[in-house]
């Protein structure tokens, strides 16, 4: 199963390094991973998808938890919680296909960020099942290039993840 | 306030953390702290001949005293030589700190002369590493670096000192900083008293109870506590390789350790018991043989510090996270006053015990008969014998290491040194150097063969310099037995580069030394040469013991069998 693991760590060098790593050294998948500083400059914020089963994600929560610079984490898919990629895609625009794109964009509730004659460059945030969606109805119109940012989510409700 | 460079800090610090020896070897980056020890005196430095030898010479010393040993190398090559050692010490948990030269900050990321990104090489075998940015944080990290390594389930700190952070122009004010505050790193300090509760209905239930502790008793100083409750139940008990001593072998309840070449009794007993107490180990491959058949009718408690090895190959069904000592404490006052439910089954238990004991009884090895070559496991009766059983004894890695601890008994924790987890060739000797420098008047042996010793035994030197006069009992077979043993089982025999054509004159090389040096070839010549060799304690003695190379470690687990499937010799198996 899909999971989603939200971590605060220590703002020092080296300390993404450290969880990257850990994936590696203990034969852990990454599927996506984020990360930036909080409204806390001393505290980043990661967020790694990853698959395994029951066992796996144990083990992968109480590794990262045992790292030294991993100040407390997250399993947001352990709850309800929301999910949130942002891709910016460069798709062909020429011809018919430019309205088509437009269309598709306002289906998707895409933004279009930039112009040229012969391109679109859209912007869209979602879960990564819409993202998904979205590049497969832009196959057909040819994708020229694609930046996804990986996904980030918070639990809801009152449930909050900091010190 | 006083005001120090950072080199000085460093020595200062060493001082007031009260380190007395540190291993080390000097480089450019690492001069001027070299410069700093130099004008003290409180700090013995020790000058290895190989960087991997300080980290197993910090190593022995922190396991035979339970405090974190300490090294000092420097940039690039030195550094990198002391990977296998910091290696060694993380995977059995063994407290050290390292401290690293490296080149000048402007030039970190130039591939300037003597760089090593070591803190990047060293990442997943430390239990954490820092960087020093400012020399002013120099204390500060050091008492983290000690405070990391020795807490908590301990391992291996690096620290990577870029060159001009110690520089002898610029001082700062130098507090020794006596404690140390850690936002995100709070080890527990004591197991969760529910679950503990929950162990101890399932431990006095139990009719087939067997308590299985790991190094975990011996880092966590547990084994005293440990001794009384086993004793007060009257169960059964088996560590492994790194648990050795944690409960006197000698005791009738002790069945030895486990494992793939553990005893019979210990595997039959694991295979068949309904309750499994496991303290302080980690169900590691060479313990468990094939998870899916492990024990296949036992409950399972599993206390461990660290929550990562709770549950990672074996499935816990009561899990207590928490230090050995404090939980075993908690268990004993909650066992007080309390009957185990049934006396008999645990009678039964013990009949069905003894009798896989009785088993074995004169049939572990066959002993040389005249004329033959004395047998390995010969050469360790023996040497327990002359010891009567109280020496640190370090081993190197295969047949040799299995049979020292096959054949020598420890009734104390913190005796049988030996690297379990990595398997460190090469491990014994620089170790065994350690130990003695800090214990001088104490018997430490180095049992080795002669492929192990080939790979550290420049520390010769070392010893010569700055004395320690281990002994060093080299089981002298000709060939790397362990792989060997392996080809004769798995590969028909085919030898490829595991017999050693061209041994050196052992006797020669260590005379070279100032050291004496004896050979034995017969069993009539075996204890006289061992009673010369423990003549006088302060005295390095390195005595070569031609054995048979025939032999092989049984009993021996099966491949992907359960723990009941083994080897018992080359022609009987379970």
């Amino acid at each position: 199963m899909r999971h989603i693991i939200s971590i605060l760590v220590e703002n020092e060098p080296g300390a993404l390094s450290r969880v990257v790593g850990l994936f590696s050294q203990r034969n852990f998948n990454i599927e996506t991973l984020n990360v930036a500083p909080t409204d806390d400059p001393s505290l980043s914020r990661l967020t790694v998808t990853t698959v395994g089963d029951d066992r796996v994600i144990e083990q992968i929560t109480k590794h990262l938890n045992k790292l030294i610079d991993v100040v407390k984490l997250v399993d947001l898919t352990e709850g309800n919680h929301i999910e949130r990629e942002l891709m910016l895609i460069k798709v062909k625009a020429l011809g018919a296909a430019r309205d088509e794109v437009k269309r598709t964009v306002d289906i998707f509730r895409a933004q279009i960020v930039d112009v040229s004659p012969s391109l679109y460059t859209v912007q869209i945030t979602g879960d990564a099942g819409k993202l998904d969606a979205f590049l497969q109805a832009m196959a057909p119109v040819g994708i020229l290039e694609v930046a996804r940012t990986g996904v980030s989510g918070i639990a809801r409700g009152d449930k909050v993840l900091s010190l | 306030m006083e005001l120090l460079s950072g080199a000085d800090m460093i020595a200062r610090f060493l001082q007031d953390e009260g380190v007395e020896y540190i291993y080390g070897y000097p480089g450019g980056a690492a001069l001027h702290i070299y410069d700093a020890l130099f004008r003290q005196d409180k700090v013995k430095h020790i000058l290895v001949r190989h960087e991997q030898a300080a980290t197993h010479a910090a190593d022995g010393y922190a396991r035979a005293s339970g405090k974190p040993g300490t090294v000092l190398v420097t940039s690039g090559p030195g550094a990198t030589n002391a990977v296998t050692g910091i290696a060694t010490a993380y995977m059995d948990s063994i407290p050290m700190v390292v401290l690293c030269g490296q080149v000048m900050s402007h030039l970190i990321g130039d591939d300037a002369f003597q760089e090593t990104d070591i803190i990047g090489v060293t990442r997943p075998i430390v239990k954490h590493s820092f960087a020093i940015r400012h020399p002013s944080e120099i204390p500060e990290v050091l008492k983290k670096a000690y405070h990391l390594a020795a807490t908590g389930r301990p391992g291996p700190v690096v620290v990577d000192i870029p060159k001009d952070m110690t520089a002898p122009t610029e001082r700062y004010e130098y507090v020794y900083p006596k404690k140390v505050k850690m936002r995100s790193y709070n080890p527990v300090t004591r197991g969760h008293t529910g679950q503990i509760k929950k162990a101890v209905e399932l431990m006095l239930k139990a009719k087939r109870p067997v308590f299985y502790t790991g190094g975990g008793v011996v880092t966590g100083r547990a084994s005293e506590g440990l001794t009384d409750l086993v004793k007060r139940l009257g169960y059964p008990i088996t560590t492994t390789l790194m648990g050795i001593g944690a409960y006197p072998q000698s005791d009738r309840q002790c069945l030895g350790w486990l494992g793939m070449h553990g005893s019979y009794e210990s595997n039959m007993a694991m295979h068949h018991a309904d309750l499994i107490i496991a303290i302080g180990a980690r169900f590691d491959d060479r313990v468990t043989n094939n998870t899916s058949k492990f024990c296949p009718t036992a409950k399972i408690i599993h206390v461990d510090i660290d929550p990562s090895s709770v549950s990672k190959t074996v499935r816990a069904d009561v899990p207590i996270v928490g230090p050995a000592a404090s939980v075993i404490d908690e268990m004993i006052s909650l066992i007080q006053g309390k009957e185990i439910a049934n006396p008999e089954g645990l009678a039964e238990w013990w009949q069905k015990i003894d009798g896989w004991r009785e088993e074995r009884v004169g049939k572990l090895y066959e002993p040389s008969q005249a004329g033959e070559k004395i047998k390995p496991q010969e050469v360790i009766e023996a040497l327990c014998r002359v010891t009567r059983g109280e020496a640190y004894v370090t081993t190197d890695v295969g047949q040799h290491q299995m049979f020292a601890a096959q054949y020598y008994k420890f009734d104390k924790p913190n005796r049988f040194i030996t690297s379990g987890g990595l398997g460190t060739m090469g491990f014994g000797f620089p170790a065994a150097m350690g130990i003695k420098q800090n214990f001088p008047d104490e018997e430490v042996i180095c049992v080795t063969g002669e492929g192990s010793f080939q790979m550290m035994m420049q520390e010769l030197s070392t010893i010569k310099q700055f004395g320690g006069g281990v002994k060093i009992v080299n089981i002298n077979n000709a060939s790397l037995g362990m792989v060997r043993q392996w080809q004769d089982l798995n590969y028909k025999s085919r030898h490829a580069h595991s017999y050693m054509e061209s041994l050196p004159d052992f006797q020669k090389l260590i005379e070279a030394y100032g050291f004496t040096a004896l050979r034995v070839e017969t069993l009539e010549e075996l204890e006289p040469a061992l009673e010369k060799t423990f003549a006088d304690t302060h005295e390095l003695v390195f005595l070569d013991v031609i054995v048979d190379p025939h032999e092989h470690v049984y009993p021996m687990h099966v491949p992907l069998g359960a723990m009941r499937d083994m080897l018992l010799s080359k022609t009987e198996r379970t």
